[in-house]
């Protein structure tokens, strides 16, 4: 028989930990209570999250949950108390520290990885789940998309009949997942003005889910995001409770849309840039108004609202900028290079390729990602990260000269080459995969530029 | 200046692992010979003509789209062997390597029909085989190589006794995780599962495959030398693969 330490003991034994953490310098010990409690007692978890007085909401997605999540918690903040894995922590152990560090919250609030969602829905019994996209992401980490949308569906079918179901209804796969589901509310855009001229590349889920027969798109916004039908009439968009119409794209700085709900409609200035984000936007919108949050609450959130950590940041370096980009997988890299390019493409470019667990192993995503626009633009690129000879050949053989290109696996050095060929008032921008984006993020505050991650999350 | 004509097979529903990665290596090298690279998509419906082409590239794709493929593959059989006979060179990656082989036997009893021009059949696993990967090749008596990339896949390929594998598995799975050794080829043609994708830091390689073509474009059993190009950064990238094989390639 096996003894169950009590509740109490364990987050203290666990609290512990990350306040020790901290202060070895190891990281914002985001995650180590956490594991620590996982190891302990994964029970604990459950009983935590029944702690919380009006239950806890939970998002995932391949794409944009850091910045959903941390949208809908600007909305929600005013009214509610909230347990919130701001920093991005968003396995299993994540969300136990979260939920770890709760003290008084009574809602919580969680990003999910895509892997951890079916046993975090089992144990979190979520009063309200946000399926924001699925997209060809770490194939060696997560498997093939069929295989992610099949647990979801499974998990999604095991939802309580009160619990509220917030989807994208642009992704065929999830109206295709949420159909398990009744009274689930469907969220997208409406806007063929902003869609791409033709489906991209690296488009995912272009097939029928029922008959496999290729989808008509009437209009495809991001990779097989969109308004699609079946031509023999098996499978096409549900219509839309919570719509985007009326998008204004403006650049690097903002994004406008009519925020369309059921409850009335409102125009929302987003101070971020690209269509990604006012995706984002639709989707917290469409589950803070699950939570009970009003139209004009969530208008005012997310005017409020400046970007999630690392996704979208610009710091000064002397007369120089460095404008930061996170990339992960072809479907938002795509849409990184989108909005630089509406924004005027980068003249120097830094990209920061590594292939730890984090990134993915394999790395031959990158050549299912769309950097041609930026080239005819491009006057040296500076390729960096544990891959850096990989990155080089991906633009070497997308076309760029070989004399516009240095290679600089270290990642101090390839900022300082950067910074060196950016000229004053000028910006370099840099697109870095995810340990790619920690590591410059620990260098950026080595040098006094930018504080620690977690310092800045909360 | 020679053209060289290349037939994408189903470029649409094959492409998981950047497969347009190793189309563009294949371009612009023969570009850098003064050669023209030609692609064609031949897509579901669409007609092989025997000799309209010098070689034939067949990507991977989730099992789902593999499945909505192998059936229209079976009707274009009997074009591609003819094609084959006549010296079209084939490189396929992944799902197109199981379904170049008589087939491919599901887990749970779903069956996907081959065309049978690799002597192979291929059977799922329980255990996806995920990893960097190094193979030694000898493509040509008494030229080793090394064959650098990813591999990420469920099926256990199993080779006819006495067929010729691509290379021999220095570090990772190979095609069943036991046998040691990885892809097949037979003549000028080539499968494998390796991705990554597999050309640009293997490029002698693509080398290989660009000189096939081109001798099926010239008419002649000698396949053509081609001018050598210095490679840097595609040795460096190569490096650095082998690297990862060796450190975490799979093993049982």
């Amino acid at each position: 028989m096996r003894l169950r330490p009590p509740l109490a003991l364990e987050i203290a034994a666990a609290r512990g930990v990350a306040a020790l953490s901290r202060r070895l310098g190891a990281g914002g010990g985001t995650t180590i209570p956490g594991k620590l409690l996982a190891e302990l007692d994964r029970d604990a978890i459950d009983r935590l999250a029944a702690r919380l007085a009006t239950g806890t909401a939970v998002i995932s997605a391949t794409n944009g949950k850091t910045t959903t999540t941390a949208m809908a918690a600007e909305i929600l903040r005013p009214r509610r108390r909230l347990a919130h894995n701001a920093a991005g922590a968003n396995l299993v152990s994540g969300v136990a520290s979260a939920l770890l560090s709760a003290g008084n919250a009574d809602l919580g609030l969680f990003e999910v990885d895509e892997g951890a969602l079916p046993e975090l829905m089992r144990r979190l019994r979520p009063r309200a789940v946000c399926l924001g996209n699925l997209f060809r992401d770490q194939l060696d980490r997560y498997g093939e998309l069929e295989l992610v949308a099949e647990r979801w569906r499974e998990a999604v079918a095991a939802l309580p009949d009160g619990a509220q179901l917030v989807y994208n209804a642009d992704d065929p796969q999830l109206a295709a997942v949420s159909e398990g589901h009744t009274g689930s509310v469907a969220f997208g855009l409406d806007d063929p003005r902003v869609a791409r001229p033709s489906l991209q590349h690296a488009a995912d889920s272009k097939y029928c889910v029922h008959c496999g027969t290729p989808y008509d798109y009437a209009a495809a916004y991001i990779g097989h995001l969109g308004d699609y039908r079946c031509p023999r009439g098996d499978h096409a968009r549900p219509q839309l409770a919570v719509a985007a119409r009326d998008v204004s794209l403006q650049g690097l700085d903002r994004a406008s849309f009519l925020l369309d709900t059921p409850e009335g409609s409102r125009r929302i200035e987003l101070g971020l840039p690209g269509l990604y984000n006012v995706y984002n936007a639709v989707a917290a919108a469409g589950l803070a108004r699950a939570l009970g949050a009003e139209l004009e609450e969530i208008a005012a959130g997310l005017e409020r609202f400046s970007a999630a950590f690392g996704r979208f940041e610009r710091i000064a370096v002397g007369e120089k900028r460095i404008l930061l980009l996170l990339i992960k997988n072809p479907a938002g890299a795509n849409e990184a290079v989108r909005t630089l390019v509406d924004g005027g493409a980068p003249q120097v470019l830094l990209v920061a390729l590594n292939d730890e667990i984090a990134d993915g192993r394999d790395v031959s995503w990158i050549w299912d990602v769309d950097f041609e626009p930026l080239l005819p633009a491009l006057r040296a690129l500076v390729a960096s990260g544990g891959r850096a000879a990989e990155l080089a050949l991906r633009f070497r053989y997308g076309g760029l000269d070989e004399g516009a290109i240095e290679v600089e696996p270290d990642l101090g050095d390839a900022l300082d080459r950067g910074l060196a060929l950016t000229p004053d008032g000028g910006e370099l921008v840099v697109l870095p995969t995810y340990t790619a984006m920690l590591g410059l993020q620990r260098l950026l505050a080595s040098r006094g530029l930018a504080r620690p991650y977690w310092e800045r999350s909360a | 200046m020679t053209a060289v004509r290349v037939g994408h097979l189903y470029p649409d529903y094959l492409n998981i692992y950047a497969d347009r990665g190793n189309i563009a290596v294949l371009t612009r090298r023969a570009a850098w010979r003064g050669h023209e690279l030609e692609v064609a998509a031949l897509g579901m419906g669409d007609a092989v003509v025997p000799g309209e082409h010098d070689l034939y590239y067949v990507g991977g794709g989730q099992d789902r789209e593999q499945l909505l493929v192998a059936e229209d593959l079976v009707r274009k059989s009997e074009a591609l062997h003819e094609a084959v006979g006549g010296g079209t060179a084939v490189l396929a990656v992944c799902g197109g390597y199981q379904l170049l082989g008589r087939g491919y036997r599901g887990f749970h009893g779903e069956d996907m029909p081959g065309i049978g021009l690799l002597p192979l059949e291929t059977v799922a696993g329980e255990r996806r085989m995920i990893g960097d990967v190094l193979l030694e090749c000898e493509l040509e008596a008494g030229e080793k190589q090394t064959l650098a990339g990813f591999e990420n896949h469920a099926g256990r390929t199993q080779l006819d006794p006495g067929s010729e594998p691509l290379g021999r598995v220095l570090a990772g799975f190979g095609n069943d995780g036991e046998s040691g050794f990885e892809g097949c080829r037979s003549g000028r043609v080539i499968g494998t599962y390796l991705h990554g994708p597999l050309l640009p830091r293997n490029p002698w390689l693509a080398d290989w495959l660009l000189a096939q073509a081109l001798a099926h474009r010239l008419g002649t059993d000698e396949a053509p030398q081609l001018e050598p190009l210095p490679d840097e950064l595609e040795h460096r990238a190569h490096e650095v693969s082998a690297a990862r094989a060796r450190s975490r390639g799979g093993r049982f």
